[in-house]
């Protein structure tokens, strides 16, 4: 074997193990954080923790209780103004694939996925704080579903597209409209990886925290009203995470955790069921 | 116009009326930014960008300390996260067996799912600690130099673009895997055939596919550009540009953040509005130009 052969093929071993090295680097910090995170949290996370008001500064114990309640609320009110838009709008960008709206939407959607959360809280400050004088949970629910419905649509023409085209072709041969093709066969029959993915899209917004910061702002009391400020997990996280008592960087550790266990079993859920249907779409 | 056309008509009509609204959000986000900006746009000019005076109190605007701070902080971010993004695409595109391939991909997932707001709750308690000790190891030799000037206080750039590149890291990756997926076949074949080594065969694709990473590079630096809680946690809210890696500074979705909700005349109002307007601005730049890229790839095996 000449220099030159055994220099090629060292490269490319270094290459082979570089690219091996690579996937563990990622995997490190991921496992750090994990780790972090449920250290920290796991004693933290009492049933007071999930159920109780917090506590006036200086006094230790209290909860997130009513945070938790507001993120649900915030969440809710997302998903009530982006999933009819994102699946109406998803139905059409899948049903009239080539035309000049579908062709907006889809650009728009992979525009408005990639405008930054802060940006959409300005944008949301603006038509639903300034005008009424004063933050509140519409317009914290109003921030959080603009930045659903670009998940939406995706996951809507995506999954339109996973139903068999025999079904279309059967609907239509019976003398359906098109219009109804789609809401009575096509739509249903793509139903549970839409709803999938809409869990998908509320997880991730669940984990939202800068959008919210001056639209929902904050609250340390109980409240259901869409037209006042309304506490939030993750802002509670934010706000107790760079304070400096002890006690409340505890809390925010539990929050942490809370807020995690959510996302990781939407995910973990929603991955089980999408990998069902693609199965039961390609068998 | 028989009924069922005119249906058909209606259909087409009515979904489309109401997909409308994604572009119209789009288009009113451009506006409502620029009316809420104008009050600093005219009082400042271009010179906002430029004036490193940032002093509410005396009614002072200049953003250049918070530019300054985005980009040098996720430039760094690229600069650590690229490799690693790309090693694990070619991973997981050619190395990988197959039932090897699942966990890393389910795990840079995760990754991409875990919440800025615990990224930056794990990087006041974990990561500063760790980052203020490795400045304080730094030698006072090194230290001497712009690049590690500075007291060691653990917050700022450095923390900052590691966090960052953690985040980012997942974009990159699988935007990278699905481009070096659709290098045809033919193109590794042909290497392998002229007796290329492995890396030799993936350097081919990378280079096929070089529009498209680059494309999966950029939308990673989009992410980055916009990123706030994690960033803000971590970077030590202090508008002062440096080139130093271990000076506190401020990025412009961090003074957002901050500020926001305590901007309490319009001028102030307008001048963080102006600061989201052109966050807005170059993001919308760079994730255009990254699908352009990366849709190019896969448009030339069609």
């Amino acid at each position: 074997m000449n220099g030159t052969r055994l220099r090629r093929r060292l490269a490319s071993a270094a290459a082979v193990g570089f690219c091996i090295l690579s996937v563990v680097l990622a995997l490190v910090p991921l496992g750090f954080i994990l780790f972090f995170v449920l250290k920290e949290g796991l004693p933290a996370l009492t049933f007071d923790f999930l159920t109780r008001l917090p506590k006036p500064v200086g006094e230790e114990g209290g909860g997130m209780g009513n945070a938790i309640v507001g993120s649900a609320i915030l969440i809710a009110l997302a998903g009530v103004i982006a999933v009819p838009i994102g699946i109406v709008s998803g139905i059409h960008v899948a049903e009239f694939r080539a035309g000049r709206v579908a062709t907006a939407v889809r650009f728009a959607a992979d525009v408005l996925n990639g405008v930054p959360s802060i940006v959409v809280g300005i944008f949301a400050y603006s038509i639903a704080v300034m005008p009424f004088g004063r933050f509140s949970a519409l317009a914290g629910g109003v921030a959080l579903g603009i930045m659903m419905i670009p998940l939406i649509v995706r996951t809507t023409e995506e999954l339109l597209n996973l139903v068999p085209p025999s079904l279309r072709d059967g609907a239509l041969a019976l003398g359906a409209t098109r219009a109804r093709a789609v809401f009575s066969v096509i739509l249903p029959a793509a139903l549970p990886g839409i709803l999938t993915g809409v869990l998908v899209a509320l997880a991730r917004i669940a984990g939202e925290t800068a959008p919210l910061l001056f639209t929902a702002f904050n609250n340390r009391f109980w409240s259901a009203r869409l037209d006042q400020p309304i506490g939030s997990l993750t802002v509670q996280i934010y706000t107790y995470a760079i304070s400096p008592y002890d006690d409340w960087h505890r809390q925010a550790w539990a929050g942490a955790t809370v807020l995690i266990g959510a996302v990781l079993l939407f995910s973990l859920l929603a991955r089980t069921v999408i990998r069902r249907l693609e199965r039961m779409h390609h068998a | 116009m028989g009924r069922r056309a005119r249906e058909r008509g209606g259909f087409r009509l009515g979904t489309g009326a109401v997909a409308l609204l994604v572009p119209l959000l789009v288009a009113g986000i451009a506006v409502v930014l620029t009316w809420d900006s104008l009050l600093s746009v005219r009082q400042f000019g271009l010179g906002f960008w430029k004036n490193s005076t940032w002093d509410p109190v005396a009614g002072v605007f200049g953003a250049f300390p918070f530019i300054w701070g985005t980009l040098y902080s996720s430039l760094l971010a690229l600069l650590l996260s690229t490799p690693i993004a790309l090693g694990i695409a070619v991973f997981l595109s050619d190395l990988s067996p197959r039932p090897l391939r699942q966990p890393p991909v389910f795990l840079t997932e995760l990754l991409a799912a875990i919440p800025s707001i615990v990224y930056g709750l794990w990087g006041i308690f974990v990561l500063v600690p760790a980052v203020r000790r490795i400045e304080t190891l730094t030698p006072a030799w090194l230290r001497r130099f712009p690049l590690f000037e500075g007291p060691p206080v653990g917050v700022g750039l450095l923390a900052a673009g590691l966090i960052l590149s953690v985040m980012v890291v997942p974009f990159t990756a699988s935007v990278a895997r699905e481009v070096l997926k659709a290098v045809p076949a033919n193109q590794r074949e042909g290497a392998y055939a002229l007796g290329a080594t492995r890396w030799e065969a993936i350097r081919m694709a990378l280079f096929y596919g070089r529009q498209g990473i680059m494309g999966a590079v950029m939308l990673g630096l989009g992410r980055a550009l916009g990123e706030t809680m994690a960033v803000t946690m971590v970077i030590g809210n202090t508008p002062r540009a440096s080139l130093s890696l271990f000076a506190p500074q401020y990025t412009m979705a961090a003074v957002i953040a901050n500020e926001f909700s305590e901007a309490a005349d319009d001028l102030y109002l307008h001048a963080l509005v102006e600061i989201g307007l052109v966050l807005f601005v170059i993001t919308v730049a760079i994730n255009t130009l990254s699908r352009l890229l990366i849709w190019r790839v896969g448009a030339e095996r069609a």
